[in-house]
């Protein structure tokens, strides 16, 4: 049933300067479910992300996404977050002079509305909540959005957008790229959270490091801009062991570098 | 379309000016267009003036006729000096009651908000529309104490012996082209004493409204803040939609006696084709400190750098200036900071946004004279692109001819990135909206030291200049 799905992407095609990445995506997630994305450096996986959330420099040449039975490739980004899609960025981008908690109460209200933030002190004491919980500190409110935060702590300020934002569908594009095991930790923690409450989650990873602590419920391979393969949760194990060499793609190389 | 061509598109010019109407009013005066030395000697006339400021204008007459246009920044030669009207009369006289002006004046100065400003925190007001004040009044309380508030026009008549003092002791005629211009044909602007020892914390303000086309604004203002003396001055300007130019060439002087303080605030709201050319100078005396905020939004091309001599120990000079130059607008701002004595200290602290075509230059000059010894100057200077073809230049000059004194200067570019704006686009919101958090993200370190009126004011500002045809 088309309605058990949360993601369906047909034949995606995607270029960026010209030279297709994405040659042809065909993958589904279904509601509720924890899809791992693996794949080698350079076989599109960012572009994967990008290209979902709709980020100007990804030309889409064809192709359908779906999100919840609903086309959003015509859409704006910020429609698309509207919409449930959340994606956390492997490098989320730094705003100084914009402060944290005044951008989460952006976020929250655009997406869920304004109702959700009208209450501003009960607002901070939801962030505060979450931030412990996360083990991000309280100062981390009065802070510029990512300014001068080290990388765990941008990837934990993701979360915690991910966490008061709920979305339907959150791609997480190599978020464990660069954390220590406790950081993972963390990570996981505020995603089986989302799990729990019925959340889809598409995530994208080069290790099968993360995966020890999020279970996915199906993986795929992506090479080559294509998906090769999807299987359950052992081929991450698999993969663990022989690498991606079974994977090279066969007809076209690519040279793009990421 | 490439990608880079949509995202600038996407912020490209929209005309968003909110107060670009303009008022159908009869003249009760003009001078005609063009200028030349009978035009100086009419406005003296029509003014009731005493020869000696006749004598001083004819003379700053011949100063303008000889001196060439700025060498340095902006080409000025686009503009026509016989095309503009450079003395307009609207009503017959000032009046301290906002009823007594044509109903159409009153209705530009309500829309402008000025009468609800004065009620909620002024304590002296002043409009000017054209070259005369149409209104003005000053607090009894402050009347009492020796405050004095009037327009240069009155102050002329009524303390010719501080005017005759005071008056081009700061900027001389021979100053620039555009300073001798104002002493030839200046009409209106503010004269304000405060006697020693008199803190006026609450501020007078005066709001320079130009409504003609191919008009002239020439106010000339000067402030006297006599020992240990105190007082805050506003100043905000705003002028219709026209079709073709007009000029706005201010002079303002300010003279901040031993132990004093000056607090000198400005929000310029130009229609973007004003020639908005300005010499702002100020003399601090011993121990006296004066403070420039200056914010520039419009204008074809400003140019203006508010300075501060300090010739007594121990004076403190400070600048603040926001500028933001639109598309196919030159904004050449920055300050001048003359250290003349021991122990003297200055701060400028500059910020600009470049969108579009639009380009923003900071020129900045640190003077420190033989003998200031112990002196020091920070300046910084942070500028923002909005776009690909957006400019911004940095030209400090420093002369120091004294060893034992501190100067530290640093400067920096960014441009908003189509990153930062997808980033926050991802999290559900609009691009525009997106935009505007980043500008307004670059401006936060000075908006949150801004006086609250003057932040709230400037921040809408900014939104309405980033306002474009997006979604």
């Amino acid at each position: 049933m088309k309605d058990d799905y949360i993601l369906n992407i047909n034949n995606l095609k995607v270029s960026i300067d010209d030279k297709q990445v994405l040659q042809g995506i065909d993958l589904d997630v279904k509601k509720g479910e924890v899809h791992a994305i693996m794949g080698p450096n350079g076989s599109g996986k960012s572009t994967l992300a990008y290209s979902l959330m709709g980020h100007p420099s990804y030309e889409l040449d064809s192709g359908e996404i779906e999100l919840d039975s609903e086309s959003i490739v015509d859409l704006e980004p910020h429609e698309k977050a509207q919409k449930g899609l959340f994606l956390a960025f492997q490098y989320p981008m730094e705003i100084p002079g914009l402060q944290m908690e005044s951008f989460l109460r952006s976020a929250v209200s655009s997406i869920k509305g304004s109702e959700e933030t009208k209450d501003v002190f009960e607002f901070h004491r939801k962030v505060l909540k979450e931030m412990k919980y996360l083990g991000i500190d309280e100062s981390f409110a009065d802070r510029y959005v990512n300014d001068g935060f080290s990388g765990g702590e941008k990837k934990r300020a993701e979360v915690l957008q991910m966490l008061l934002l709920q979305p339907k569908l959150a791609v997480m594009d190599e978020t464990d790229s660069g954390l220590d095991i406790d950081a993972i930790k963390v990570v996981a923690k505020g995603v089986n959270r989302l799990k729990e409450k019925g959340m889809s989650i598409l995530i994208i990873t080069h290790y099968q490091r993360i995966l020890d602590y999020i279970h996915p419920d199906r993986v795929s391979v992506l090479s080559g801009g294509k998906i090769l393969k999807t299987a359950g949760p052992e081929l991450a194990k698999e993969l663990e062991k022989t690498g991606y060499k079974d994977f090279v793609p066969k007809k076209s190389s690519l040279d793009v570098k990421f | 379309m490439s990608k880079e061509d949509k995202f600038s598109q996407d912020f490209s010019e929209f005309d968003s000016y909110q107060f670009g109407h303009h008022d159908k009013v009869k003249h009760i005066a003009s001078t005609g267009k063009g200028i030349s030395k009978d035009v100086v000697t009419k406005i003296s006339e029509l003014k009731n003036e005493p020869g000696w400021m006749t004598d001083i204008r004819l003379k700053a007459y011949e100063v303008f006729e000889k001196k060439p246009m700025p060498s340095w920044g902006p080409d000025l030669r686009e503009i026509k000096f016989e095309d503009f009207t450079y003395f307009i009369r609207s009503t017959e006289k000032e009046s301290d009651q906002w009823d007594d002006m044509p109903k159409e004046i009153l209705e530009t100065f309500d829309k402008l908000g000025i009468p609800e400003a004065e009620k909620k925190f002024l304590a002296g007001a002043s409009a000017q529309y054209e070259s005369e004040a149409v209104y003005h009044k000053l607090n009894e309380e402050l009347g009492k104490e020796g405050v004095v508030f009037l327009t240069m026009d009155q102050a002329v008549k009524d303390e010719p012996d501080l005017v005759k003092k005071y008056f081009g002791s700061v900027i001389p005629a021979s100053d620039n082209k555009f300073s001798a211009l104002n002493t030839a044909v200046w009409s209106g602007g503010s004269f304000i004493y405060v006697p020693p020892g008199v803190e006026v914390n609450t501020p007078l303000q005066t709001y320079f409204r130009i409504n003609e086309e191919e008009f002239g604004q020439f106010e000339r203002t000067l402030i006297i803040a006599d020992k240990g003396a105190k007082v805050v001055y506003n100043e905000g300007c705003s002028a219709p939609k026209w079709a073709k130019s007009s000029l706005h060439a201010a002079v303002v002087e300010l003279v901040a006696l031993e132990d004093s303080r000056i607090d000198y605030q400005t929000i310029q709201n130009w229609y973007k084709n004003i020639y908005n050319l300005v010499t702002k100078r100020a003399k601090a005396e011993k121990n006296a400190t004066v403070t420039w905020l200056d914010i520039n939004v419009g204008s074809r091309i400003t140019i203006k750098y508010p300075s501060v001599m300090m010739m007594g120990e121990g004076a403190r000079g400070e600048v603040q200036s926001i500028a933001f130059a639109n598309e196919d607008q030159l904004q050449d701002s920055g300050a001048k900071m003359i250290h003349g004595a021991p122990n003297t200290t200055s701060v400028v602290t500059s910020k600009s946004i470049s969108k579009g075509t639009g380009r923003s230059s900071y020129r900045g000059l640190i003077k420190v004279l033989k003998g200031a010894k112990n002196s020091s100057c920070r300046v910084e200077c942070d500028a923002l692109l909005i776009n690909e073809e957006s400019r911004t230049d940095t030209y400090p000059v420093m002369d120091i001819a004294e060893d034992e004194t501190q100067i530290a200067h640093e400067a920096s570019v960014s441009k908003v990135n189509e990153d930062q704006i997808f980033y926050l686009q991802s999290r559900g919101i609009p691009e525009i909206e997106a935009m505007k958090m980043v500008v307004n993200g670059f401006l936060e370190p000075m908006v949150k030291k801004l006086p609250l009126e003057y932040s709230v004011e400037f921040q809408r500002l900014v939104e309405l200049e980033l306002e474009g045809s997006v979604g």
